[in-house]
């Protein structure tokens, strides 16, 4: 079998805000390097007569009308936050 | 050796709509946190995105107005990161296609002075793409508050070339854009509620030089004056580095309007890497003539074009053409009030002199007047009747403006017709010539001036009623008879 690519996964954890044990990073390497391996595969592949297409049904300019309907109420919307404070949704602190 | 600043402007604007981009919960400023949401602003799982109709529209309408080519077909990108502000940890954005391409903006530089006009050029755009606004992140000692009523909003993202080149020509080109938008009905372009954003990329070459010098991106610029100050200090901080031999480092910084300086931000630990790709959830956009043509009927006549109408074809001077114009309001009033009959002019002067100093005292706006533009006309009508003096239509205007009043039914009610009435009126120059002797004799001895004192007296007798022609031909018929 092809060697898979190797991939960053310190790099790939940070950009997914995921802290990650040794034991993870090495399940999690070889996985993704599976699906790394598969799309290298894919890219041997002679697509220069295939449009690049996101979606399986050629739709276009599926909208709604500007009308704006009742959404969740603040305790709805908050329902699933593990903290907040006035009617505000509380995370640790972000510096920008 | 010389050296310019060279800027770059993204500028955000929120597209005012009722509902949100995506999804049909209430757009809006204002209102208790987290009361504008729904489960696709939350990102909850299962939702389906849905454009919204109106947003196209209106961004389609910017990019016609600031001369972009609107792309025949567009789609939609996920912007990947993670962050407190945008709860499905995507921003649907637009990459590769955006909808609006090129494009300029006219802007007009300070003048010698403010009485006259400045010199006009145009500011080359990149793009305007299409996006969805993130929640709020309200920042505090030990935590932070998340709001995300502002969530999904839509918002334009208009980039200018790096063609820019002081805080004055950026004050400018925001001042053009915002009152472009606001014109056409695209946004309302408030900076205080967020409604208009900017952040400025900055950076420093020798004059005459093409290459660009390492690029700053400046933040946190809250009003258009910010925009302007943080600008200039930018550049001269950077010429300032350049000429003592320290390194300009590609960061972002912080404009500190307090203190007037920007500082560094603290450097992310890595640059961003976004990873995007196409959102399988939204099908493309595609434009067709037809759509345009109809878009395009609906465009306003922009600022700059509407002052040149003005003062080419009405033949405004530019100083009150520069009070008028910035407010479409107060031009749809003028224009409601000039009539073929009526000296531009005239109707002008009276809105942007009599008006908006009455306006401005009530703290009141010109949409909510209370002297409809066709009484403005009417009052010019009676002057120009002579039914009453220009001086006597200052009372009467500021009687319609505190009544609401026709100026026919004040003239009317007030009794304060001209008086024409040669016989009633001879009666009284008779008296003020017997009772003013020394001015009399002034006269005849050929002091013209001293006919002018003479008037006054009449005019006073008469409460200012009397037609000053009439006057003055009957104290000169008197006095050489």
């Amino acid at each position: 079998m092809e060697k898979n690519p190797s991939i960053d996964i310190d790099y790939v954890a940070n950009l997914a805000r995921i802290a990650l044990t040794e034991e993870e990073k090495k399940t999690f390497s070889g996985q993704l390097g599976d699906v790394l391996g598969h799309i290298e595969k894919m890219n041997k592949l002679d697509v220069s007569g295939v449009e690049p297409t996101a979606h399986a049904f050629p739709l276009e300019n599926v909208w709604q009308e500007d009308r704006a309907k009742n959404g969740f109420s603040a305790d709805e919307a908050l329902a699933n936050a593990p903290a907040t404070r006035e009617q505000m949704i509380l995370v640790p602190k972000v510096v920008e | 050796m010389e050296y310019e600043g060279v800027i770059g402007l993204e500028v955000h604007v929120q597209i005012k709509t009722e509902s949100k981009m995506f999804t049909r919960a209430p757009a809006g400023y204002g209102a208790p946190p987290n009361t504008l949401t729904d489960p696709v602003v939350m990102g909850l799982p299962g939702v389906l995105p849905v454009m919204n109709k109106k947003a196209i529209d209106k961004i389609i309408k910017a990019g016609l107005l600031l001369k972009c080519e609107i792309a025949e077909v567009c789609k939609w990108d996920r912007k990947n990161y993670f962050y407190p502000d945008s709860p499905k940890n995507y921003q649907i954005s637009q990459y590769d296609q955006p909808i609006c391409e090129g494009g300029e903006v006219e802007i007009e530089l300070p003048g010698p002075s403010r009485n006259v006009m400045g010199e006009h050029r145009m500011v080359a755009l990149t793009r305007i793409h299409l996006e969805e606004d993130v929640g709020k992140l309200n920042h505090f000692d030990g935590d932070s508050l998340v709001d995300l009523n502002r969530a999904g909003t839509p918002l334009m993202e208009i980039v200018s070339e790096p063609v820019m080149h002081s805080g004055d020509e950026a004050f400018a080109y925001l001042t053009a854009l915002k009152q472009a938008m606001i014109y056409a009905g695209i946004s309302d372009c408030d900076m205080e509620k967020g409604q208009l954003r900017c952040d400025a990329n900055i950076s420093v070459r020798p004059q005459g030089s093409e290459i660009l010098g390492t690029k700053v991106e400046l933040k946190n610029l809250n009003s258009i004056t910010g925009v302007k100050n943080g600008i200039d200090y930018e550049i001269k901080r950077q010429i300032k580095a350049i000429q003592t031999n320290e390194p300009i480092v590609q960061e972002t910084r912080r404009w500190n309007a307090e203190g007037g300086f920007t500082s560094a931000m603290r450097s992310k630990e890595m640059a961003h890497d976004y990873r995007y790709f196409p959102d399988p959830d939204l099908m493309p956009v595609r434009v067709d003539k037809e759509w345009i043509e109809t878009l395009k009927a609906e465009l306003p006549e922009l600022p700059f074009e509407k002052q040149r109408r003005y003062q080419e074809e009405m033949g405004l001077p530019y100083t009150i053409t520069s009070v008028l114009v910035p407010d479409r309001n107060l031009c749809d009033y003028f224009e409601e009030a000039i009539t073929d009959d009526l000296k531009p002019q005239a109707v002008a002067n009276w809105i942007a002199n009599d008006l908006l100093r009455e306006l401005s005292n009530a703290g009141r706006d010109i949409t909510d007047c209370p002297i409809k533009p066709t009484s403005i006309a009417e009052l010019i009508r009676l002057v120009d009747k002579g039914v009453i003096s220009s001086k006597i239509a200052k009372d009467v205007f500021l009687e319609m403006f505190a009544s609401g009043d026709s100026p026919d039914r004040i003239v009317e009610k007030k009794g304060l017709k001209q008086s024409s009435d040669t016989g009633e009126l001879t009666d009284i120059c008779n008296d003020v010539i017997s009772a003013n002797p020394k001015s009399v004799e002034d006269f005849q001895n050929g002091k013209e001036n001293a006919i002018n004192f003479l008037k006054g007296q009449v005019m006073k007798a008469t409460r200012g009623k009397a037609n000053p022609k009439v006057v003055d031909d009957l104290l000169r018929q008197i006095l050489t008879s």
